[in-house]
């Protein structure tokens, strides 16, 4: 899987289905009992390459926030409760930036002007600010330092959705503006389709489907995918929805085949035995399924879209 | 609670060796009831024999066989950490209970006494009440007014689990149901707190029979019924060490210290099972 | 500032009403107590000599006119606080007739230093190994330490300073295991006595240290370990944030605000160990003079014993209590 320059990728799959997991890896956050089994994750920064898989802590560091930053599940539990914001900036972000004390309390003062922020948070403790306002934070942090590479992993799951509309629309801005590459990680696929450039779909650990957003939502190539869609509200639309029978399999002890195939309406006896390789089915549109070219939408595209859009 | 156990007793060595100790140092006490001597009597052996076949872990300068003085010692001084246990463990699941419950003021009343009784300093107290009743302070007594001691801790761990049980689904349904505060607090969320209280009774258990070992040694308490305290009071007075009857110090020390490291496993590891996050870890950490 | 002076007004409160209770508690148990510190006295003054019995009755209603007995038990009671607060507890019996106060004070410094220099070292000590074996959790001389430390924190205060006794008084006497300083030193500001107290005071301290350490770094441990799962660690750890700053910034100063709550809530069972200890070692502090009280059967001696422990555990407490808010800034001082 590629994440090219100045787009945002999403990465989609249900509770439990690996995607933290994943996230992780490119994150080089893996610790026991955590392991890389195999694969690589390579990055192109400033022109050097690096593995963060095979990488030394001491070349992690130093590509740590200033090309590569991370933004968190969970507001609530991500900043430390017994320190000031601005301690925590200056933790995070004073190394990277190599400014002086002054130079650096004005830069991030003119970044949290930027992000709506008042002055005032910087002598707050987290415990004081509202969860909207600590996801603001956060973002923040993770971007003061203009990385060029930004994972979020579920950034507005614990937010209404007012809230949430008014961060992801930030978190779009931010990015245009800086041209960083952000892997967006969800379950969430309205929240997808307002943002992600491309969507990765992962099933059990594995990517099933991955295409443009847009594609993606008129065209699945998986039934997986096409499930996923399907399940998204649309106003106005009383049909009842096809449902998927049990729950994913356990990544200890995933199913021969395409992990898939228990659930999968469409299964043959092939999926029982082969692993389906991730063939291209369309421009920049590959799919992971034996019997891709014959999955069909369950739902109208346009109602999908329109819905998901609105 | 059983199940529980039997996890504990499977998964956990910390438990294992816990439950070991702790029915070794039971199983010995209960040998007392075979015990072919009266525990008060004096001069009915030879004394200051070693350890020998005849005499398992010596005679003392009294003329008693060491052994059997102690299987009683350790009947006496379990039973009354016993006593203690259960019944400060009342006092805590009543207060703590309704405190976490009821909250509001009475939760802030009983919190405020529970403040006090924590800021006391129980030693001086104890030796006062020892001071005023002298040999009429015999092991209930003693019991009653550490069990009066020995509830504050506890209280406010029971109540904060009482305060986070109160905002559970359950309780809702339970309170539309028509159940009463009290049917509720006893019925729905008690089971909820058992490990807590099998956990804070072994600790207190430890405590409270610290405190009778040191009342003992240091002559405060009825010297004529055989403790672990007044074992070690009798050794110092006959200056054991000194003497070179070590036997009479060594061999209740180490029993003990083994009971109490018996006890604390139990408990310990009782808490870890009651945080999942430490048992995880225990889990993964076994291959990380 | 003024949310935080509230704070302290109300901690204060608690402060008062602790005291006055345990005061008041101790008062009446002792106000019960069969043995009559008048006959004692008169014991006292009686065998040194022989009287008449009509000296010793007028002796006898001397002293029930001196020490309020004749009056009503809430007339009494007044009168001893009146007399508390002027800090006057009567005279002593076995050290008679210096006031019992005289010698608690003298007594207190000896105790209050032990303690504070014991109590400090442990929870440092414990604190600081803990939260190194909470946060390099496979290190092997840490996960001995452990061991060691589920091993001795059961083991009550008694028994530790037996041991010590044992090991150092006869196995292996290099240090003193009795008194406060020598006998040959003159009590002053010289280096020969401060060493000596110094080196008197080593035993001791240790065997509360001992007594005390295990407690804080089995804490600290747990807290620790509990802390490196939290989102804030992990983040600042993905975030590059120096490893110095993450294990004090966001570890240790997250788990100290409990373990502080924690030493407040063990002081009261500290000073009853410090009271064992002392006689184990025959310190000149409270401890020993509390139990040379009871065996003297001194009344007075030892509600003033009592009394004085009460506040000084009450005051310690409340101490902590206002370092608190400062800890922890989610704490609602108002």
């Amino acid at each position: 899987m590629q994440v090219e320059r100045d787009e945002i990728y999403g990465i989609a799959g249900e509770s439990s289905s690996g995607k933290t997991s994943f996230i992780k890896v490119l994150a080089a956050a893996i610790r026991p009992p955590l392991r890389v089994v195999g694969g690589s994750v390579e990055y192109n920064f400033a022109g050097q390459r690096i593995d963060s898989t095979k990488a030394s802590e001491a070349e992690i560091k130093a590509i740590r926030w200033r090309h590569l930053s991370y933004i968190m599940q969970g507001s609530m539990s991500v900043l430390n409760p017994v320190r000031r914001i601005e301690k925590t900036f200056g933790d995070f972000a004073r190394s990277p930036l190599g400014l002086d004390c002054r130079a650096f309390r004005e830069r991030i003062e003119e970044h949290l002007d930027h992000l709506k922020l008042p002055k005032s948070v910087l002598r707050a403790y987290p415990h004081e600010l509202s969860g909207g306002m600590r996801q603001r934070v956060t973002i923040g942090l993770a971007t003061v330092c203009r990385p060029e590479f930004m994972i979020a992993d579920e950034p507005t799951t614990a937010l209404d959705v007012v809230v949430q509309k008014d961060v992801l629309s930030l978190l779009r801005n931010v990015q245009k503006e800086m041209g960083a590459s952000i892997v967006f990680v969800t379950h969430d696929m309205s929240v997808h389709a307002n943002i992600a450039d491309r969507i990765g779909i992962i099933y059990a650990g594995r990517l099933v489907e991955e295409g443009p957003t847009r594609t993606l939502f008129t065209e699945p190539k998986h039934p997986y995918t096409a499930h996923l869609v399907a399940s998204l509200p649309v106003i106005g639309d009383t049909r009842p929805r096809p449902s998927l029978e049990g729950r994913p399999p356990s990544l200890a002890d995933p199913p021969q085949g395409c992990r898939f195939h228990p659930r999968c309406p469409l299964a043959i006896d092939r999926c029982k035995r082969e692993v389906p390789p991730l063939e291209t089915v369309g421009t920049r549109h590959r799919s992971a399924c034996w019997r891709a070219q014959e999955v069909e939408p369950l739902v109208r595209p346009e109602a999908t879209v329109a819905g998901a859009g609105a | 609670m059983l199940t529980t156990f039997r996890d504990l007793f499977r998964y956990n060595i910390e438990f294992r060796i816990g439950v070991v100790l702790v029915s070794l140092i039971v199983i010995f006490s209960c040998l007392s009831f075979f015990s072919p001597y009266v525990p008060e009597q004096i001069y009915t052996v030879i004394p200051d024999q070693p350890p020998s076949l005849e005499h398992w872990f010596g005679t003392n300068s009294r003329g008693q066989d060491l052994f059997w003085n102690l299987t009683f010692a350790f009947r006496n001084t379990l039973v009354f950490g016993l006593i203690v246990a259960v019944l400060s463990r009342i006092i805590s699941i009543v207060v703590g209970m309704t405190a976490g419950y009821l909250s509001g003021w009475v939760d802030r009343g009983l919190m405020f006494v529970n403040d006090i009784f924590v800021a006391l300093p129980i030693f001086p107290i104890l030796i006062l009440f020892y001071f005023v009743l002298r040999n009429d302070l015999d092991t209930y007594t003693l019991a009653l007014i550490m069990a009066c001691l020995g509830w504050p801790f506890d209280a406010r761990l029971i109540r904060s689990v009482g305060l986070g049980l109160r905002h559970r689904e359950f309780t809702r349904q339970a309170i539309f149901a028509g159940m009463s505060p009290a049917k509720i607090m006893f019925e729905e969320h008690l089971p909820y707190v058992m490990p807590i209280i099998f956990s804070t009774a072994m600790a207190n258990m430890i405590w409270s029979i610290g405190f009778e070992v040191t009342l003992g040694v240091l002559g405060f308490t009825n010297l004529n019924v055989p403790t672990i305290g007044t074992t070690l009071y009798w050794a110092n007075n006959h200056s054991a060490m000194v003497v070179g009857t070590w036997w009479w110090v060594i061999i209740p020390v180490i029993l003990i210290i083994l009971t109490f490291i018996g006890l604390f496993l139990l408990a310990v590891s009782m808490n870890e099972h009651i945080d999942p996050r430490s048992r995880l870890r225990r889990m993964g950490g076994g291959n990380g | 500032m003024r949310a935080y002076l509230i704070f302290a007004l109300k901690r204060l409160l608690q402060l008062a009403v602790v005291v006055f209770a345990g005061v008041s508690a101790a008062f009446v148990v002792a106000h019960f107590s069969p043995i009559s510190p008048i006959e004692t006295i008169i014991g006292r003054v009686a065998g040194q000599s022989s009287f008449s019995p009509t000296a010793v009755e007028s002796l006898r209603q001397t002293l029930t006119e001196l020490f309020g007995y004749d009056q009503p038990l809430t007339q009494q009671y007044l009168n001893f606080w009146s007399r508390f607060v002027r800090g006057d507890l009567g005279p002593s019996l076995i050290a008679f007739p210096t006031p019992a106060m005289e010698l608690v004070m003298r007594a207190l410094p000896w105790t209050v230093g032990l303690l504070t220099v014991a109590i400090i070292m442990a929870w440092l000590l414990g604190n600081i190994l803990g939260g190194l074996a909470g946060y390099y959790q496979n290190n092997r001389p840490l996960k001995a330490f452990g061991i060691v430390a589920i091993g001795i924190q059961p083991i009550p205060y008694y028994i530790i300073a037996f041991l010590l006794v044992i090991i150092f008084g006869y196995l292996w006497p290099v240090l003193p295991i009795s008194g406060g300083f020598a006998m040959a030193v003159r009590p002053a500001w010289s280096f020969d006595f401060i060493f000596s107290v110094l080196h008197h005071a080593i035993l001791p301290a240790l065997s509360l240290v001992l007594a005390g350490i295990g407690t804080w770094f089995l804490g600290m441990r747990a807290l620790v370990s509990n802390i490196v799962t939290e989102d804030y660690v992990t983040y600042a750890e993905l975030g590059g944030v120096n490893r110095g700053t993450i294990v004090m910034g966001y570890v240790t100063r997250n788990a100290l605000i409990p373990q502080l709550t924690a030493l407040a809530m063990a002081l009261g069972g500290i000073f009853s160990g410090t009271i064992i200890t002392e006689q184990v070692f025959s310190y000149p502090g409270l401890g020993t003079l509390l139990i040379r009280a009871v065996n003297g059967g001194d009344t007075g001696l030892v509600l003033a014993v009592s009394c004085v422990s009460v506040i000084a555990v009450a005051s310690a407490i409340f101490i902590i209590d206002l370092l608190h808010p400062l800890l922890d800034p989610r704490v609602k001082v108002g």
